[in-house]
């Protein structure tokens, strides 16, 4: 059992929980993930770290609510308990002096960004940094990721705040004023860093994005978050999750992502309705294992 | 009780002539829809009969072949004596898992393929009787009685709570050390919690097993993954461990390298595995985990070994329409184990040896729908020892499925070597460790099981632990490298 120091909504529907792991927070570098799972009957999940505090021993995540285990776990509260978290997993980006980078978040990407925004700062590189969500509301760390850029650009989709537009238009506006720009990082949804992709290949720029894919174990051992670069399986869980935009099949991405969408549909289907019993069942599992835990286990 | 002079009451000539007992199973056609275990165990009275079989050779060579040298003359004596608890505790003496091994130890390779008995009629059912002294074991004992050794002062990290892991942290618990054993997983039990189904394996023993250890005064981690989580290094330089045994297991699916590898629908075994045997899949919606709508429809299973074999009747529990094992040599290459061979055709799986698939197929909307295959023959022996198999030319065809999975094996996962500066690898990147001792390169590290030798078996991994303990005290004990 990991505890949850404190958890709290940033925005509608995502939450940041600060949690108890020593010894992931002495480890973690940007860019690595943990993977977590809520209960006893729950499925393991990966969720890029947004910072960790070795000396608190704490690491920090945010969740957006999507699925059954992400709405679950947004449920859970400051002083409960999350069952397993295991990590650092992953490579850990590649942080050195680039030169001007690039570092682009759509919309709970951005917290996935920012360590590696943050990283790439005090590597001595010049961050533009370029945010961008559906809507005003779910705009996040915006006061974060300018203290690690030079530069910030907002964007919204419905033009509620900043820009109306895309993260790929502000891209594409700082490429065509000019700037030369040596490395793009991008972290989002798969049509954001397929769009991003697609276009700095044009520019040949080098770009970096993070992938997301289903993934079990988490140490290389399954083969479930395999992904096709340059017609080659790599693993995202140990190759990963960082790779060359250029070089991925996104169309085999989207596929592999989409495998289970009729057993996810009717898993939250059923969270909706049974909402309360499942919350009941969690709490009473926490209890238990304190107990246990207690008893010197 | 003096062991070795013998109570038994049937006559040396008159054993041969008492059939093998027959594990109690359920009905295959039962079984088949469900993932219970498939054999229900001996009764007190089928032990007795089985062990009464034993010619009590002078010689035994049952014990030379058993990896863990189990003492079996001596254990199948005290079932015929009717002491069960004592047989127990004589296995325990050479094996801390004989619930397992009972279970999936390919005897035939081992013990029962070194009796005596075998030779003209069915050799003595050992495996059969280990399981049931150790089933027997756990429902009388009191662990209350488990005694603790004398506290050495010495600290041990297993690395994975594998086969490997489990027996080296048992022996030498035993020894008064202090053990920690390390587990990357949320579970305790390596392969044998994500590899082996239920209805070979169930849950509920290995948990036993392993409550045993505890009390035996074995300290376990979840959720710590040597080389990411802490390395080798800080557990010796900063957790004041004085001897690291690592027992990671094999680890990376090796796959095809063949077109349409990523289609959906195409697995690798230890995924397929990994999600019904740890997540509980085959639970679902009571589970997380989802799996694949598997009723009707047709399933293949690439390779002829134990996990061939589990993957491909855990397919059929699921509901597979047909279900094949698609197998490149014949069946007399086959590596899985006589009995599991057996138990899958009674249950309908369909055999197709001499094939391989050499390209999956796509429904043109990303998902399997076929896998092409090559007709073989036999050739050469290779490398291996078994004959070589050829492609025949021409032979090309074709079989509609919806999902395939993977079980050719696998290959070193490099966590632990890329991370550990001056351990030894070979060109296989498996770590180097002395077939005697266990040691590695680096002092006070030693290694066993999948991760030094490759893809094996359980009890081989168990034998390494053992080794590894055994040097692990020698070691500790001594002080010299």
């Amino acid at each position: 059992m990991f505890k949850i120091l404190h958890a709290e909504f940033i925005a509608p529907g995502i939450k940041r929980f600060v949690i108890q792991t020593p010894r992931i927070a002495r480890k973690q570098k940007p860019g690595q993930f943990v993977i977590l799972r809520v209960y006893e009957e729950g499925e393991r999940i990966p969720i890029t770290i947004e910072k960790s505090d070795p000396g608190k021993g704490t690491i920090n995540i945010v969740v957006q609510s999507i699925g059954k285990t992400t709405h679950l776990l947004n449920s859970l509260e400051t002083g409960e308990s999350i069952r397993d978290v295991v990590g650092p997993l992953g490579k850990p980006s590649e942080i050195e002096r680039f030169g001007t980078v690039v570092v682009m978040g759509g919309g709970v990407g951005t917290a996935m960004a920012y360590p590696t925004a943050a990283a790439l700062k005090r590597a001595d590189n010049r961050v533009i940094a370029i945010v961008g969500a559906r809507t005003k509301e779910l705009v996040i760390l915006e006061r974060e990721m300018s203290e690690v850029s030079d530069e910030l650009l907002i964007t919204t989709d419905d033009g509620t705040y900043a820009e109306k537009g895309f993260v790929t238009d502000k891209l594409r506006q700082v490429i065509e004023r000019g700037t030369q720009i040596d490395l793009v990082l991008a972290i989002g949804p798969i049509p954001m860093m397929r769009a991003v992709a697609d276009l700095t290949r044009s520019h040949k720029i080098r770009t970096v994005v993070s992938l997301n894919p289903i993934m079990i174990d988490g140490t290389g051992m399954c083969g479930g978050c395999r992904v096709l670069i340059d017609g080659k399986s790599e693993f995202a869980c140990v190759d990963g999750p960082e790779f060359d935009a250029h070089r991925i099949n996104f169309d085999v991405l989207v596929q592999r992502n989409a495998m289970y969408r009729a057993a996810e549909q009717k898993s939250f289907e059923d969270f909706q309705r049974e909402r309360e019993s499942l919350l009941a069942k969690v709490h009473a599992e926490q209890e238990a294992e304190c107990a246990l835990q207690g008893d010197g286990r | 009780m003096n062991p070795t002079k013998s109570l038994n009451p049937v006559p040396i000539k008159e054993r041969m002539k008492v059939p093998r007992q027959p594990m109690p199973e359920q009905a295959a056609v039962l079984r088949a829809a469900n993932f219970k275990e498939v054999n229900l165990g001996y009764s007190e009275e089928l032990a007795r009969r089985e062990a009464q079989r034993c010619l009590e050779c002078a010689k035994p060579v049952c014990i030379n072949d058993c990896p863990v040298g189990v003492k079996v003359k001596e254990f199948v004596q005290l079932i015929v004596a009717g002491d069960f608890m004592a047989a127990a505790a004589k296995i325990r003496e050479d094996n801390v898992l004989p619930a397992i091994t009972g279970r999936v130890c390919p005897q035939e390779d081992h013990c029962e393929g070194g009796c005596l008995m075998g030779k003209k009629v069915q050799p003595l059912g050992i495996g059969y009787l280990e399981r049931f002294v150790a089933d027997y074991e756990q429902q009388h004992m009191d662990r209350s009685t488990i005694r603790k050794a004398q506290p050495s002062g010495k600290r041990v990290a297993i690395v994975g709570s594998g086969p490997s892991g489990l027996t080296a942290a048992g022996d030498l618990v035993q020894k008064g050390h202090e053990v920690h054993v390390f587990e990357a997983l949320h579970e305790l039990g390596g392969v044998l919690v994500y590899g082996i189904p239920e209805f070979r394996l169930p849950k509920q023993i290995i948990r036993e097993q392993i409550d045993y250890m505890r009390a035996m005064g074995v300290h376990f981690e979840t959720n710590v993954v040597i080389g990411k989580t802490v390395t080798v290094n800080e557990l010796m330089e900063e957790e004041g461990f004085d001897a690291v045994f690592i027992g990671t297991g094999a680890g990376l699916p090796v796959f095809m390298g063949i077109p349409g590898e990523h289609l959906n629908g195409v697995y690798s075994a230890n995924e397929f595995l990994t999600r019904i045997n740890l997540m509980h899949a085959y639970e679902f919606p009571n589970f997380d985990e989802p799996m694949l709508d598997f009723r009707g429809k047709n399933v293949a299973v690439i390779g002829g070994g134990n996990t061939a074999l589990d993957a491909i009747r855990s397919a059929l529990r699921l509901g597979a329409g047909k279900a094949y094992v698609l197998y490149r040599r014949s069946e007399a290459e086959m590596p899985a184990r006589k009995e599991e061979v057996k138990h899958a055709k009674e249950e309908g799986i369909e055999f197709r040896v001499l094939t391989n698939p050499i390209e999956f197929l796509s429904d043109g909307k990303g998902w399997l729908s076929g896998v092409r295959c090559m007709r073989m023959e036999l050739g050469e022996p290779d490398a291996s020892g078994r004959r070589r198999p050829v492609p025949i030319e021409g032979s090309e065809f074709e079989i509609p499925l919806s999902v395939a999975v993977i079980a050719i094996g696998t290959s070193a996962n490099p966590l632990i070597q890329s991370t550990t500066p001056g351990l030894a690898t070979n060109k296989r990147n498996y770590i180097e460790a002395d077939a005697v001792t266990q040691r590695t390169s680096r002092k006070g590290v030693f290694a066993g099981g999948d991760i030094v030798t490759g893809s094996a078996t359980v009890i081989l991994a168990m034998g390494a632990g053992r080794r590894a303990a055994k040097s692990i005290h020698e070691y500790l004990t001594a002080g010299s490298w």
